[in-house]
């Protein structure tokens, strides 16, 4: 066999060799160079991060399969692989300035977040089973050693500590599900999957898929597996939090998606049951356990196993249009996530991070700009029109509606009520109550990913073909 | 095939019951022990099976390597085990209460599979005829070619834990002093040698 036989022509993963390759060689720089080298290391890292974004960008249209099914190049690939990218990008500008404050900063880290995201990307790519794994690994013991990274903080060890022990419960799970599968239909590729499942299927590809879902639903925080989320993002350092709550969800929507889409296409009836009740329950907690809460890391952690319950709406309708607002809904959650991290991340007083509700009290007075733009972004999680949030959730409503799933359609809406609620009360915080001693500034990175965020917010609705067009043709690659 | 038979029951049985013992057993150290065992024991199930090399590469790496690592963190941590199992007792309905139920689940699993011939029987990756190719030449033939993407994978994600160990343990202590061999290297007689004409009864 020759090489051309076993590697496929250099762009198709271009991007991903890149990412690794540059891992590895800053790796090289930062042990060599020590501590030193840790701002070269963090801007070569953003760098690699945008350049790839532009690589996957122009990697050719239509379906490509590489290395014997392990890796595949399609549309809907490439649209989730730069969400993560930008997710990852904005999440480590957020990082340098707040980890100078916290006497955090290390070379380390940005080699981490860039071997996590060389992970997301083997995730959303995998053509097989154990693709799939093998990038979910990655991504997650990155994740786990940067959860912990602030080693002294008896909180963010913790943290890392939990996320581990439960990510390996699982993984466990994942696995067992895949052996199931392998076990009954002969195959680990997702298309071989797809030809042996028809029908009636057998008892064990049912039980390997339920336990692939919870594996699933695990990595996106999805309701009945998300204990973990609110301790783990209360506990990580702020700028953790914020990758946490934007690249990985992508890629554990986007794997859960080419899964359930491309490997059981032949029996939709039986996931969906589980997309639905697991998008049912997100939703519910997430709009009623957000409201007692007093911790703004907390209540976003609350937040997103909302929305990935909202997201799921669009999952459990199967269909093309479906598949289409999920893809909406994580571009624009994705911008939204990273606006409001921006300003949390900002939130420090005399040099010390804060992270209470009522610290924002009296922002509208000392930072007016901030004060609007976090109320802006807090009127688009909620989903008031006309900002992006709203069409987000209009469109995965309108699939599910589609595909006769009015009764799911009208409980997320019903949610998102709810889930109003507290999203307001912030910008009730920041505006009407008794100002506190004042915020220290934003600094200069927050200021840009915070007016990204903000851009994209308010000019989807200006200009919604930018997205929508990218997306539908990204949605029918799948089917 | 008698003895075949006779040798897979052998081995099975002694590394169900050792596999037992490591959770049983009150000392952590007799733990570690039972352990290596059922790996010893596992290896006789691979070559059973024709699988020489995967067998060897457990003796190898989890006997000669891993299990032995753990025998050296259990004695010189001195971790009271003892005292950390004595909480996890009253967890016991519960765990036991999932094992029973994914012991059920299995059942009907294997219930089903047995009964009807519908399921497809087939393998992903034939394994050649033990007489024609050697199972290491046969690994060896897939693992750099088609499976060369899972390899790399791989690859980085024991880089991640090797960085991820680093990263979260290792403490530079500013007191410590350190061997620095270039500087060892470089000292010569002359910078540190000095030598003084000590007169007779005087002293310095």
């Amino acid at each position: 066999m020759t090489a051309a036989a076993i590697f496929p022509a250099l762009p198709l993963f271009l991007p991903e060799l890149l990412l690794a390759g540059g891992a590895l060689a800053l790796l090289l720089i930062g042990a060599f160079a020590g501590p030193r080298s840790t701002a070269f290391v963090n801007g070569m890292t953003l760098l690699l991060l945008i350049v790839a974004g532009a690589l996957v960008a122009m990697q050719p249209e239509g379906r490509t399969i590489a290395f014997n099914g392990a890796f595949v190049v399609d549309g809907f690939g490439r649209f989730m692989k730069v969400l993560a990218l930008i997710g990852a990008a904005g999440a480590l500008m957020l990082s340098f300035d707040d980890f100078r404050q916290r006497r955090l900063s290390a070379f380390e880290y940005p080699v981490l977040v860039l071997l996590s995201v060389t992970g997301m990307m083997v995730m959303i790519s995998a053509g097989d089973l154990i693709a799939l794994y093998i990038g979910l690994e990655l991504q997650s013991l990155a994740i786990y050693v940067i959860c912990a990274f602030d080693r002294d903080s008896t909180r963010s060890t913790e943290a890392g500590l939990k996320y581990f022990v439960l990510g390996a419960l699982s993984s466990g799970m994942l696995l067992y599900g895949a052996s199931l599968i392998y076990g009954f239909t002969g195959t680990v590729s997702f298309a071989g999957i797809a030809a042996a499942v028809t029908g009636a299927p057998h008892s064990g590809v049912i039980f390997g898929l339920a336990f692939l879902a919870a594996g699933l639903a695990f990595k996106m925080s999805a309701v009945p597996f998300h204990m973990w989320t609110p301790d783990v993002y209360e506990g990580a350092p702020t700028p953790v939090t914020a990758f946490l709550a934007s690249a990985p969800k992508v890629a554990a929507v986007a794997i859960t998606v080419r899964v359930l889409v491309g490997a059981f296409p032949g029996i939709t009836g039986q996931w969906q049951q589980i997309i639905v009740f697991v998008s049912f329950a997100s939703m519910a907690l997430g709009a009623f356990a957000a409201i007692g809460q007093h911790n703004i890391k907390r209540l976003m952690a609350y937040s997103s196993i909302g929305h990935m319950g909202f997201a799921l709406v669009g999952l459990a309708a199967g269909t093309e249009q479906g598949v289409y607002g999920v893809l909406l809904y994580m571009a624009i959650y994705v911008a939204m996530t990273l606006g409001v991290f921006a300003c949390i991340v900002s939130m420090r007083r005399n040099g010390q991070p804060v992270e209470a509700i009522s610290d924002l009290a009296g922002l509208s007075k000392q930072h007016p700009a901030m004060a609007y733009l976090f109320a802006l972004l807090m009127f688009s999680l909620a989903g008031i029109p006309p900002l992006a949030g709203f069409f987000a959730k209009f469109y995965v409503f309108a699939a599910a509606i589609q595909a006769k799933l009015t009764l799911l359609a009208v409980f997320g809406i019903l949610t998102s009520v709810v889930g109003a609620f507290y999203y307001l009360r912030i910008v009730k915080v920041m505006f009407f109550d008794e100002p506190k001693e004042a915020l220290d500034p934003m600094p200069g990175a927050a200021k840009l990913v915070l007016a990204l965020s903000s851009i994209v917010t308010v000019g989807y609705f200006v200009a919604p073909a930018l997205l929508n067009v990218v997306a539908v043709a990204a949605a029918k690659t799948l089917f | 095939m008698i003895a075949a038979a006779v040798f897979f029951y052998l081995f099975s049985a002694v590394a169900v019951a050792s596999a037992f013992m490591v959770i049983a057993s009150r000392n952590p150290v007799h733990s570690v022990l039972f352990l290596i065992l059922t790996f010893a024991n596992v290896t006789g199930l691979f070559i059973l099976l024709g699988a020489e090399f995967l067998g060897l590469l457990l003796i190898i790496v989890y006997v000669g390597a891993v299990a032995v690592l753990f025998l050296f963190v259990v004695m010189m941590l001195d971790v009271d085990f003892a005292e950390l199992k004595k909480g996890a007792l009253q967890y016991m309905p519960v765990g036991a209460l999932v094992g029973l139920v994914l012991l059920a689940e299995l059942v009907m699993i294997i219930g089903a599979w047995l009964a009807p011939a519908g399921v497809p029987r087939t393998v992903a990756a034939p394994i050649p005829p033990a007489a024609q190719i050697t199972n290491t030449e046969a690994l060896a033939r897939v693992l750099y070619t088609d499976f060369v993407f899972y390899f790399q994978a791989a690859g980085l994600v024991l880089l991640v834990a090797m960085i991820g160990a680093i990263v979260l343990t290792l403490r530079h202590k500013p007191n410590v002093r350190r061997q620095d061999i270039s500087r060892q290297v470089a000292r010569n007689k002359e910078d540190v040698i000095e030598l003084r004409k000590v007169p007779f009864r005087r002293g310095l």
